[in-house]
């Protein structure tokens, strides 16, 4: 049933899409096309929430589509349940928000087709349940967001953000092809109830492992494969930009899920070693690189890098512990992990949103032109705070909950039998705390570049608040944000089935502890109350601003404002995005960062400006795809050679190579 | 008639094939080459005459036909009027020595008995014996192509090559004639494309030897 109603809205989605090339004519269009994609997402979320709350059986549904024999086969289980609550959850708010920020688009016929499509794309990966279906469902989500970050392709940084991204994900398609490959094996059962049924020897299920690391790893943005991440998300329309963070990334790491806890069954222990080690590394760099940003919505796109590896963490975690059979920890990892997929789905496509309003009402996105937007945009500014906070991880908001409880599978960890694992997991909990305290950090510094101290530029001075309907979209998000930081008890719960599906246990029922704490394993050991630190936060503020007001004098005195020591008023003393990032630039400078500091200052009597310059390269570029680069071009060019041969050259390549496979078959028969 | 007189001849006639296969592959004379091509051609006319007769298929009659008439005389008397007219009747080609081509087409010949025997079970010893001189034919035809320069020689192996074709098409039972046709009237078309490709080498570059195309190739990157 639920399935059923999941592909009609595929199918509308489709249809809406198609409405869109003629819709995107007018200006009325947006609206329309918004609209429906709001509807065919909440009707998605209603189906997905009714069969993962009902507790419903699989269903699988076969149609007469695709590959000859084997058909198109789609099933809905409490996973796929999960994620399309997380995929339509975000297009619903997607959509609402976009039916106001879409007005401003110019070239709407480049984003309303695509758009729904999109959508629709999102879905079918997420129902598919043979490799073939997958993959085409895949490769239709990467092409047609392709065609929205490609939606202002005149300029040339998004035209080479296009074609990094397709690259990558071609390259990350494959590595999935070959991981369907290894697990369909030589009779080539493609359906995910073959594969499921049949289980690989531990080398080929390592290998998938690997394979499925690369290739979903690629779209979600583990490092090193997350660098055109930072260069598309940003270059898509805003609401785009969260879709493509907030649920994109976790469709990627669905897949990730899908073929290696579902498709491959018992892992090898130190095949989650990798992960983890690859996990932590993610989180570290990524929110290091999203520190060093000053474009906003780059920002956000390398913090979504980093929260991809925080999830990755959970994972990792639970493929160990899942390879020792401790059931119960990982349960508590999956759940920390999947909790955060939902977490950082509402509160990146919420700080995605505010950057989108930020954009349309300033026209920048690079914050040392921003400032002083508290003023002018109230309410977009509250609730851009409340997703820094979630972000961020502060309680009682919801990011807190879900890495506190990737701390508590990692406290687990010593109890592992192999000594790898033992010596890994605490250096991963060490990396994972300084990335969630560098995030704090970026925050601020987002949150402060941007919204706080004086407008740097008039743009900025003359900002103005956004249309109801994106606020409304940012409203709802950072509401929710909200209600999963205060009573996670819910949420979890939720997610039980999920678990237990996949590891085949679940974390004890939480709902109906007193007062809405969550207890992951034991009382004793650790437990934590939302609640609680709301009523603590709220009782404590209270008193706090009922004293300043009941004693702080209300006599005004007038007197110079605090200038932190600049005699210059000038709005360029403020604290800009590059100074606020500098000591931790200067910590990571040589070994990260490779930064190029150059200082241009003119020599006495010259009348020209000093020049500043900072460059920031990502090491991936220079040691990863650099040399792979010219080695590709060095094949290249090898094999240009070919293009000039002599006619008889190439009938003797084709008779050489016609004999070659001759003699093949004559030797391995 | 016994089955193994019918085998006997069948062996012969596709056996002599290959043997002029093999004549082709040196001789440097280029009416020579014709004329032993239209060996060729009837010694293949026969062998399909013979497989009517032995598989009691009446229609490979008319495939027997078409060889005769079209390779063994239209065909080399065409070519042998385009060489006259190009008068480069008595020019002697350099081929790439005897000695290495005829080894290296023992080895194709060898190749081809290696891949074919051991399909032996399922098939009738003729059909199977049939096959490997076919495939021999069609690699020969092949290297023939590759060792000539000229154009007028290169045509002849793809011709040879063709009749390999018609010798394994027609040793396998109930091959239906319309196949035989359209093979026969693809090669009457390509022939006539060569014809024309080669009178228009000649009209621009003053030879048939193609490595003088190869002079006036453009687009060459920046390799020169």
């Amino acid at each position: 049933m639920s399935a059923c109603i999941g592909l009609w809205c595929v199918a509308g989605l489709l249809g809406i899409a198609a409405a869109g090339i003629v819709a995107g004519r007018w200006a009325v269009g947006t609206t329309l096309i918004y609209g429906a994609s709001l509807v065919a997402s909440l009707v998605g979320l209603a189906a997905a929430l009714w069969h993962l709350l009902a507790g419903a059986a699989p269903e699988t549904l076969s149609l007469a589509l695709g590959l000859p024999g084997i058909g198109a086969i789609f099933r809905l289980d409490a996973l796929a349940a999960f994620f399309l609550i997380v995929a339509n959850l975000g297009g619903a708010v997607a959509s609402l928000y976009a039916i106001g920020y879409g007005r401003h688009d110019t070239a709407r016929l480049r984003v309303l087709p695509y758009f729904p499509a999109y959508l629709a794309g999102m879905n079918l990966v997420v129902l598919a349940d043979d490799a073939f279906s997958f993959l085409v469902a895949w490769e239709f989500m990467s092409l047609s967001s392709w065609a929205l970050v490609m939606a202002n392709h005149r300029a040339p940084e998004n035209a080479r953000a296009g074609y990094v991204y397709l690259v990558m994900a071609t390259c990350g398609t494959l590595a999935l092809l070959l991981a369907f490959g290894l697990l369909a094996g030589p009779d080539g059962g493609y359906g995910f109830a073959a594969m499921r049924a049949h289980h690989p020897d531990t080398f080929t299920g390592a290998l998938v492992l690997l394979l499925a690391l690369a290739g979903a790893g690629s779209k979600a943005g583990l490092v090193p494969l997350h660098v055109w991440l930072p260069l598309a998300h940003p270059a898509a329309p805003s609401h785009v930009s969260a879709l493509m963070s907030g649920v994109m990334t976790k469709i990627a790491i669905y897949g990730f899920i899908r073929i290696v806890f579902d498709l491959v069954g018992e892992p090898v222990w130190w095949s989650s070693l990798i992960v983890l080690a690859v996990a932590a590394i993610t989180a570290v760099v990524g929110i290091l690189y999203a520190l060093m940003q000053n474009d906003l919505k780059r920002l956000l796109a390398y913090s979504t890098v980093e929260n991809v590896g925080i999830i990755f963490i959970g994972l990792g975690l639970a493929l160990a512990f899942r390879a020792s059979h401790m059931d119960l920890p990982a349960a508590l990892a999956l759940t920390a992990a999947l909790f955060h997929v939902f977490n950082h789905s509402l509160f990146k496509s919420l700080l995605f949103f505010g950057a989108g309003a930020v954009l349309t009402s300033t026209g920048e996105r690079n914050m040392e032109h921003l400032g002083g937007l508290i003023h002018r945009m109230p309410k977009t500014a509250a609730l851009f705070l409340v997703g820094c906070a979630s972000i961020s991880a502060l309680p009682p908001l919801n990011g807190f909950v879900s890495e506190w409880l990737t701390f508590q599978a990692i406290l687990v960890g010593p109890g592992l039998p192999q000594w790898g694992l033992r010596f890994m997991i605490p250096t991963v909990g060490a990396l994972l705390a300084l990335s969630a305290a560098l995030a704090a950090a970026c925050f601020v510094k987002a949150y402060g570049v941007a919204f706080l101290g004086r407008p740097r530029t008039p743009q900025a001075e003359g900002a103005q608040e956004v249309d109801r309907f994106s606020l409304a979209a940012m409203f709802i998000l950072a509401g929710l944000c909200f209600i999963a930081g205060v009573l996670p008890g819910l949420f979890i719960d939720m997610l039980g089935p999920v678990v237990k599906d996949i590891v085949g246990a679940r974390m004890p029922v939480q709902t109906f502890l007193p007062w809405a704490s969550i207890v992951p394993i034991a009382e004793t050991r650790s437990s934590y109350n939302g609640l609680l630190i709301l009523l603590f936060l709220a009782v404590s503020g209270t008193l706090a601003a009922m004293f300043i007001h009941r004693y702080a004098t209300r006599a005004t005195r007038r007197s110079d404002i605090w200038d932190c020591g600049y005699p210059d008023p000038s709005v360029a003393a403020q604290y800009s995005s590059s100074s606020f990032a500098m000591p931790i630039r200067r910590v990571f400078g040589s070994t990260v960062f490779m930064v190029r500091e150059t200082v241009d200052m003119p020599r006495p009597g010259e009348m020209r400006a000093a020049h500043f310059h900072v460059k920031v390269l990502d090491p991936a570029w220079r040691y990863v795809y650099g040399p792979l680069a010219r080695a590709v071009m060095r094949t290249a060019v090898t094999f240009n050679q070919l293009q000039f041969l002599t006619i008889r050259s190439y009938l003797t390549l084709v008779f050489a190579t016609l004999v070659l496979l001759l003699l093949v078959v004559a030797a391995w028969r | 008639m016994t089955q193994s007189f019918g085998f006997d001849v069948a062996h012969l006639l596709a056996g002599s094939m290959l043997v002029l296969s093999f004549v082709l592959l040196y001789q440097d004379r280029i009416t020579a080459v014709l004329n032993v091509f239209a060996l060729q051609a009837i010694a293949l006319s026969l062998s399909v005459a013979w497989q009517a007769l032995i598989q009691d298929s009446p229609h490979l009659l008319v495939t027997a036909g078409i060889a005769l008439v079209v390779k063994g005389i239209v065909i080399p008397t065409a070519l042998h009027r385009i060489v006259r007219r190009l008068g480069i009747h008595r020019e002697i080609e350099d081929v790439i020595s005897a000695g290495p081509t005829m080894l290296t087409g023992l080895g194709l010949v060898a190749l081809s008995i290696l891949l074919v025997m051991p399909v032996g079970e399922t098939v009738s010893v003729l059909v199977r014996e049939d096959l490997a001189f076919a495939l021999a034919v069609i690699l020969l035809g092949l290297l023939m192509m590759i060792t000539r320069r000229n154009a007028v020689t290169q045509i002849v192996g793809f011709m040879s090559l063709e009749n390999g074709l018609v010798l394994a098409a027609t040793g396998a039972k109930g091959m239906p004639l319309v196949v035989e046709f359209s093979v026969a009237f693809s090669i009457l078309i390509a022939f006539i494309v060569f014809g024309v490709f080669v009178f228009r080498i000649r009209e621009r570059f003053d030879t048939v030897d193609v490595s003088a195309l190869d002079q006036f190739r453009g687009e060459r990157g920046e390799r020169g």
